[in-house]
C-alpha cells in the first residue's frame, strides 16, 4: 500500500490489508547456527507459532514474507542472504534472531559478518544467546503491531 | 637469536631458537625432544600488563616430541614391521605417545604408504578420518604439516601419518585417489593453511568465500576482527582490547 493517506473511503481498506498480512505472516528459513534450533522450537508443539498464521516456514523465498535470520551469518554466506532477500517479494519484513545475527554476537574474526543488518535491513532485533523462543514471540508480536500501524518493510522502523 | 612474527596482529606472542639449531637437534639426536619455541600471552600487543585476569600470564611450550625406541608397545610393533617390509624407508620417524602411533613420512613416499595401509589385510586402514593442518613458523624448510588420521574398522585400530613441506613449495600429493573421503578435508586445509594437494580432482575454497585472500590458520594471519560500533560505544575486536595502558 502507498505511505499517502489513503482517503476516507479506502481506509477500511488499508486496514483490512494490514489486518491480513499481519495475520499471515509466512516465514523464509534463514536458520543458519544455534539460534535456529529456537526457531525451530518456536515452530513447534509448545510454541506453537500456527497460532498466529505461521505454520508454514517456506523454503522457497517467493513465497515468504518475513526473513527470521537466525544464527551466526559468515562472510561466504552474506552473499546468499542478501540474494535470498531481494527475491522474496515486497512487503517484507525481518528480525535478527540472536546476538550473532544482530552485531557478530561473541564472535569478531574474519570469518563473520559482525550482524545481518550490513547486508539486510532489519526490523526487529532479538538478543539472546540463544534467545528463548518466548522472545521470538515477543519480537513477532512487535512486528505484528508495526505491521499494523503501516510499516511497509525495508527496515523502516527502528 | 628469536624468530619474530612476521605481523604485529597475532593474537600470542611467540619466542624460538633458530632454525639451525633445530635442524642440527633434529639431525643430532631424534630421541630427545626439539624445543621450537614458547607462546605466552593470550591477548594480542594491545594488552602490554593491563590483563587483570591472568590468562595473558598463560606460558606454553611448543616442542615437537622425540622419536620413539622400538619396541612400541600392543599391535605398533607388526604394524611397523610389515610396512618396513613392503614399503621400504617410506616411514621416517615413529612416534608413540599415549598409546598412539604417529607415522612420520615424506611426500614422495607418502601415496604408497597410504595405499599399503589401506589394501594391506594386516593393515586394513580403510578409513581416512580427517586431513588437516600444522603451521610451525619457526621450524623454517617444513613449517606446514599434514596430519591424517585413519582408522582400521576389521581391526579397530587407529593411526597417525604425518607430513611436513615448506611454506615456499607446500606441496603434497593428494589422496583422494586412495581415500574419496579426504576430499573435502583437503579442500579445508588447503583453504585454512595453503598446503597444495597435487592430484585433487577440484581444490578450491570450501569455508571462505572462492576470492579470499590469505590462510587463516596459519599463525602469521591475525584475527581479522572489526570494531563494533554500538549506541554509545564502540567494541574493539578482541585481540585489541584489555588495554590498560594509555
Amino acid at each position: 500500500m502507498s505511505t499517502q493517506p489513503p482517503g476516507i473511503w479506502l481506509t477500511s481498506a488499508e486496514h483490512l490489508a494490514r489486518w491480513l498480512r499481519k495475520t499471515s505472516i509466512w516465514p523464509l528459513t534463514m536458520g543458519l547456527a544455534c539460534c535456529s534450533i529456537e526457531m525451530i522450537s518456536y515452530g513447534g508443539p509448545r510454541v506453537d507459532a500456527a497460532r498466529w498464521g505461521q505454520e508454514v516456514f517456506r523454503a522457497s523465498p517467493r513465497q515468504a514474507d518475513l526473513m527470521i535470520v537466525s544464527g551466526r551469518l559468515s562472510q561466504k554466506m552474506a552473499p546468499v542472504v542478501r540474494r535470498l532477500y531481494d527475491q522474496m517479494p515486497e512487503p517484507k519484513w525481518v528480525i535478527a534472531l540472536g546476538a550473532c545475527a544482530s552485531s557478530g554476537g561473541i564472535f569478531n574474526n574474519y570469518a563473520l559478518v559482525q550482524g545481518c543488518d550490513h547486508v539486510v535491513p532489519v526490523d526487529i532485533y532479538v538478543p539472546g544467546c540463544p534467545p528463548r523462543p518466548d522472545q521470538l514471540v515477543d519480537a513477532v508480536f512487535k512486528l505484528r503491531q508495526l505491521i499494523a500501524t503501516g510499516a511497509d518493510g525495508k527496515g523502516a522502523i527502528k | 637469536m628469536s624468530t619474530e612474527p612476521q605481523s604485529d596482529a597475532k593474537p600470542a606472542r611467540r619466542s624460538g631458537v633458530s632454525a639451525a639449531a633445530i635442524a642440527a637437534a633434529e639431525a643430532a639426536d631424534t630421541l630427545r625432544v626439539t624445543y621450537i619455541g614458547e607462546t605466552s600471552g593470550v591477548w594480542g600487543p594491545g594488552s602490554g600488563s593491563g590483563d587483570v585476569s591472568g590468562f595473558d600470564g598463560l606460558k606454553g611450550v611448543v616442542e615437537l616430541p622425540p622419536q620413539s625406541r622400538p619396541p612400541y608397545g600392543s599391535w605398533f610393533d607388526e604394524a611397523i614391521a610389515e610396512i618396513n617390509s613392503e614399503v621400504g624407508a617410506a616411514v621416517s620417524r615413529v612416534f608413540v605417545h599415549r598409546g598412539e602411533l604417529t607415522l612420520f613420512t615424506s611426500t614422495t613416499r607418502l601415496s604408497e604408504l597410504m595405499r599399503l595401509l589401506r589394501d594391506d589385510a594386516h593393515l586394513r586402514f580403510e578409513v581416512c578420518v580427517s586431513v588437516s593442518g600444522v603451521h610451525y613458523p619457526e621450524q623454517s624448510g617444513s613449517e606446514l604439516h599434514v596430519i591424517y588420521e585413519l582408522l582400521s574398522i576389521t581391526h579397530n585400530r587407529r593411526l597417525r601419518v604425518e607430513v611436513a613441506v615448506p611454506e615456499r613449495d607446500p606441496q603434497v600429493p593428494s589422496v583422494t585417489a586412495t581415500y574419496p573421503m579426504a576430499n573435502y578435508h583437503e579442500r579445508e586445509t588447503y583453504d585454512m593453511f595453503g598446503i597444495i594437494f597435487d592430484g585433487h580432482p577440484s581444490l578450491t575454497r570450501i569455508l571462505m568465500p572462492d576470492d579470499w585472500i590469505g590462510h587463516p590458520l596459519r599463525k602469521d594471519y591475525g584475527l581479522g576482527g572489526v570494531p563494533v560500533r554500538f549506541d554509545g560505544a564502540e567494541v574493539p575486536p578482541p585481540d585489541q582490547r584489555r588495554s590498560y595502558l594509555l
